[in-house]
């Protein structure tokens, strides 16, 4: 398969802090990517350093084969939606839109249209008049209709509302289907995009924890819920990845489970639940135990 | 979708589902993969992950450049299948229900019996 992206050894230094530690990672062309993560973890900067945006200070990238930094072949088959674009003072949307074919080779003006009559957008209003959310459905129009090979979308629905950010997951993935391209999304609402993924990049103190098929994450963990002593007992010397209780009961999350251990715990009176992505990645990058003890 | 289950099991069955109730009927034309993704709002690799479990059941079979049909014999083949899984998926936990809160297999009987009347 050929890899759209490849990473070698890269990290990202400001100063003393370390933005992006000792990265490898290759993405896989024509797939959707979700590159998940905490505030801070160092998604951003690390889209930056894919887009050519800020220097590494250490390793090697190559897009479509070939370095990014101030590479044009490479930049105009990538579209980078940040989370805070700025435009020039007295940018109306439509200047945006009659802007953009200039740099991405590939704009569909009449899909563009399409979005704009989805997305209710103004064209005419003078972009600093417009909310957070029809400031963002710019940016989310701009990567779909700019049908760019690689397009990174970093927090692209800031104060969309629900009916917004649907319209932008339907037509996500009935151009992608009509058009298939990489797609990198980096979001919070992993709940609301786990289904769109095919595969996740969990970064976290700007180390890389997973690089995994979206399907096998979503089946390598499984909660165990029962009486504290019962619970432990099955549990044994597996990996635990998370530890609640409250009073007699304890909840723990363990790696996945086989179907035969699965019965076993039943048998033993257990209750098993599926971990969705959202709780395995904030279970793995929180390393939080809570405990309750039973007061009273 | 829930998430108790891979997806592209579930999409599989939802297409089974469908065939068993007669929504999609023998020798008919199935939605495409890329319908089954907006249908579900999944990513098309999953849909196409589960479409093809049922092309390798030899539920669905692929005509070239038109798209997925339904085999004849889908539909009894699918039932078959359901009703070898009804005992260990339906009747066992309603059994093991029944004995946690003290009903016996009398009662039980009687009680099927009676919703079977009203039903």
């Amino acid at each position: 398969m050929t890899s759209t992206i490849e990473v070698h050894n890269l990290t990202k230094r400001f100063g003393k802090v370390v933005a992006v530690n000792d990265v490898s990672f290759s993405v896989a062309e024509n797939k959707i990517y979700g590159l998940l993560g905490r505030n801070g973890a160092g998604k951003t900067t690390l889209m930056q350093l894919l887009t050519g945006q800020e220097f590494a200070s250490e390793g090697t990238i190559s897009l479509f084969g070939q370095a990014p930094v101030e590479n044009a072949k490479v930049l105009q088959n990538t579209c980078f939606i940040k989370e805070s674009q700025r435009y020039p003072e007295d940018f109306r949307p439509k200047d945006v839109f009659k802007t953009a074919p200039w740099f991405f080779a590939n704009w569909d003006e009449e899909f563009a249209d399409r979005l704009i009559a989805d997305f209710r957008l103004p064209l005419d209003r003078r972009i600093k008049k417009l909310s957070r959310g029809q400031l963002s459905s710019i940016g989310v129009i701009v990567g779909l209709a700019s049908r760019a090979p690689l397009t990174f979308f970093d927090e692209p629905y800031l104060g969309l509302d629900a009916v917004a950010r649907h319209i932008f997951y339907d037509r996500l993935l009935e151009d992608y289907a009509n058009h298939p391209r990489t797609v990198i999304l980096s979001t919070h609402l992993i709940d609301e995009v786990s289904n769109l993924l095919e595969h996740v990049l969990v970064i976290d103190d700007g180390k890389l924890l997973i690089n995994e098929d979206a399907e096998t994450l979503r089946n390598r963990a499984t909660n165990v819920v029962g009486m504290k002593t019962a619970v432990a007992a099955f549990v044994g010397t597996r990996t635990v990845l998370h530890r609640d209780g409250i009073g007699g009961l304890s909840s723990v999350t363990v790696a996945g489970l086989s179907e035969s251990e699965s019965r076993d715990a039943k048998a033993a009176g257990l209750e098993l639940s599926p971990v969705s992505l959202q709780q395995l990645i904030i279970q793995l990058t929180s390393n939080e135990t809570t405990e309750f003890e039973a007061s009273a | 979708m829930d998430d108790s289950r891979p997806i592209f099991a579930q999409v599989a069955e939802n297409i089974e589902n469908d065939i068993i109730s007669g929504a999609l009927p023998e020798e008919g034309q199935a939605p495409s993969t890329n319908e089954f993704a907006a249908f579900y709002r999944i990513n098309p690799a999953t849909a196409l992950k589960g479409v093809n479990v049922l092309v390798d059941a030899g539920i669905l079979y692929k005509k070239r450049g038109i798209g997925m049909f339904v085999a004849t014999g889908a539909q009894e083949q699918l039932k078959g299948a359901r009703r070898d899984k009804f005992s260990s998926e339906y009747v066992r936990p309603l059994l093991a229900e029944a004995e946690k809160l003290g009903i016996d297999s009398t009662q039980l009987t009687q009680m099927i019996a009676k919703e079977a009347k009203n039903s």
